[in-house]
């Protein structure tokens, strides 16, 4: 399409570029953020996120040993300056092990979460967009799949596809895909009778068109809060599932796995428990005290 | 109602068929050998044709579906445990109430404590007992609950002796498994209800109400929680399903005789007609549960209601009207 640029609209433009930096401009993203800046628990919730990233990516220059450096001549010693932690059974640094744990919960826990949304996504807008035989035929085929409760699926699923990351992945993403297409088909299906749609289906915009440029965008508010507290969930999935011996297993540092081999060392060394458990509870509070911020800065009715 | 009833009574066909097509399906993809698991590695050829004709793998897949199916949903038979040689079915009935004790303590604990404190919280905003309990509640839903229930054991059992670390002799060995997973349902409800309430005391019939001169407790609990309570019903079904989970991870934690460890300790002994036998019956009993609570749903829920209400007599009516 020829772009029709006349001199009165470059002069405004030209006006804008003066005024830039005065006048604010805004926008819904825009307006959000603005909310999102007022609420200190969910500003705090981030910041603790980012801390927890950057500990994630410096995680080699922060943890003072490897993951797996056994010294049998220090098998479970109590937390001191050396030791902030404490070491476990096998005379490993347990603070070492706790930082680089960072690396597998975070990105594991987005990624699978990520992956639901994305199954999720086609089936429920699919459902939303076409509506009738189609949305009956997915939404009561997702009804049978959620009539196994979520962890359980994952149980399943792990189960018969074995141990491993990918596994565990492909296990917690496919059993939360059916929550996950409930949220997006709700989400479109309440922008889906808006006049711009209409509108956009009149000047001849295709199918994946008003679906991706149009309603999922006006969609985006419910189904990003919902990613933030699937992203937590997730986390606590991972740990309890490598916790009953059907994820991450050791030596990889997952809390989850972690608290499991230590479980035996519970009255002898109980300070091997703590430290793991801790930070799963500040990473999902983080991300759930951020999501809380977004839900109510994405929807101000409901505060 | 009634032909919603029925409509809902009929559809758990279709979920039971599906749910042991997934897990049928699930078993298939399961690397490794029934017959090896059964017979041992380096049982001669011919006792292994033996066991693979009597267990019906010769079959094409479709024969084994369909009969799998037949016998479970005809005689409850899930076959026999590769362990015990005895039917996964009479095991799994055996550990079956604890593990629906348990969840169903669970949830309902947590109604009781939850929903007045949600309440409250939505009707004082932003008093110390909102911040308080919604700060509780937020670490509720984020406390991974095996770490809680590692935690308490610990505390409670191995430090101060107080409550016994595992089995259920006593109501005091139901405590800490219970507290464990109602602690996240605890939360949970609490922010639903706080949420809900906090939507429905806008209203114009909560001001009527008001206006009307009824008293303040009779406005907030008969007008407001009464339709406050639509949510909270809807989400009690989730809660079952999420604590069904937790009850297999609290029965591994508390060593308790339920279908979870039964499960757990299955699947490490690579003993899959229990595992598959677990699942399939934890998710049947979850499909009646819904059902339940779908038709409790429907029975406060009066636009639902009205919505199954014979259509044709309101139009006869209007009709009436008319002429």
């Amino acid at each position: 399409m020829a772009k029709l640029y006349t001199p009165a609209m470059a002069k405004i433009d030209k006006k804008k570029a003066k005024l830039k930096g005065r006048i604010q401009k805004t926008s819904p993203g825009r307006e959000a953020w603005k909310r999102l800046r007022r609420n200190k628990l969910a500003i705090g919730g981030l910041v603790i996120l980012g801390i927890l990233v950057l500990i994630a990516i410096f995680a080699n220059y922060i943890a003072p040993e490897g993951i797996d450096n056994q010294v049998l001549t220090r098998t479970l010693q109590t937390p001191s300056t050396q030791h902030l932690m404490g070491t476990d059974n096998f005379g490993r640094d347990i603070f070492s092990r706790v930082i680089y744990g960072t690396r597998i919960s975070l990105p594991v826990g987005f990624i699978c979460t990520f992956l639901a949304f994305a199954f999720g996504g086609v089936l429920g807008s699919i459902a939303a967009f076409y509506g009738g035989r189609a949305d009956n035929l997915i939404m009561r085929f997702m009804d049978i799949f959620q009539s196994i409760p979520p962890l359980l699926m994952a149980i399943a699923i792990a189960a018969s596809l074995g141990n491993g990351v990918l596994n565990l992945v492909l296990a917690i993403s496919l059993s939360t895909t059916p929550g996950r297409s409930r949220v997006i088909r709700a989400a479109i299906l309440t922008v889906k009778s808006n006049d711009y749609i209409e509108s956009a289906r009149a000047i001849g915009a295709s199918s994946a068109r008003q679906l991706l440029k149009y309603m999922l965008p006006n969609a985006m508010g419910p189904i990003l809060t919902n990613f933030t507290f699937g992203v937590a969930a997730a986390i606590l999935t991972v740990s309890s599932m490598s916790y009953i011996g059907l994820g991450i297993t050791a030596p990889t540092p997952e809390w989850g796995s972690m608290l499991s081999s230590s479980k035996e060392l519970m009255r002898v060394a109980p300070y091997t428990l703590y430290f793991p458990g801790l930070m799963i509870m500040i990473t999902v509070l983080a991300i759930n005290l951020f999501g809380d911020g977004l839900r109510d800065a994405l929807d101000p009715r409901l505060k | 109602m009634l032909r919603y009833i029925i409509k809902r009574l009929l559809w758990m066909i279709p979920v039971v068929v599906g749910v042991v097509c997934i897990i049928f399906f699930l078993s298939v993809i399961t690397p490794g050998d029934p017959v090896t698991s059964l017979v041992g590695a380096d049982a001669p050829p011919e006792v292994r044709e033996a066991m693979r004709e009597k267990l019906g793998l010769n079959d094409p897949i479709y024969i084994q579906f369909v009969n799998y199916t037949v016998k479970i949903i005809t005689r409850g038979d899930f076959g026999n445990s590769y362990i015990t040689g005895q039917p996964v079915f009479g095991e799994l009935m055996t550990r079956f109430p604890v593990t629906l004790k348990l969840t169903i303590a669970s949830v309902i604990v947590a109604l009781i404590l939850s929903v007045p404190l949600g309440v409250v919280s939505a009707v004082k905003r932003n008093s110390w007992i909102d911040n308080a309990s919604m700060a509780l509640s937020l670490m509720g839903v984020s406390i991974p609950q095996f770490w809680l229930g590692l935690m308490t054991l610990l505390l409670f059992a191995v430090k101060l002796h107080l409550l016994p670390a595992s089995g259920i002799a006593g109501i005091s060995g139901w405590v800490l498994p219970v507290l464990m997973i109602g602690v996240g349902n605890m939360g949970n409800f609490a922010r639903t209800t706080r949420a809900s309430m906090l939507e429905v005391i806008q209203q114009d019939y909560i001001r009527t109400a008001r206006a009307k001169g009824q008293t303040e407790a009779a406005v907030i609990i008969r007008h407001g929680l009464r339709n406050a309570l639509i949510p909270i019903v809807a989400n009690v079904g989730n809660i079952i399903g999420i604590s069904l989970g937790g009850a297999v991870i609290a029965e591994s934690i508390f060593s308790l005789s339920g279908v979870g460890q039964y499960m757990l300790n299955a699947i490490n002994a690579r003993n899959w007609p229990s595992v598959q036998g677990g699942i399939i019956m934890l998710a049947i009993a979850f499909s009646i549960i819904m059902l339940i609570m779908d038709l409790l749903y429907a029975a406060i829920d009066p636009r639902l209601k009205s919505e199954f209400r014979s259509k044709g007599r309101l139009f006869a009516k209007r009709k009436q009207k008319v002429a």
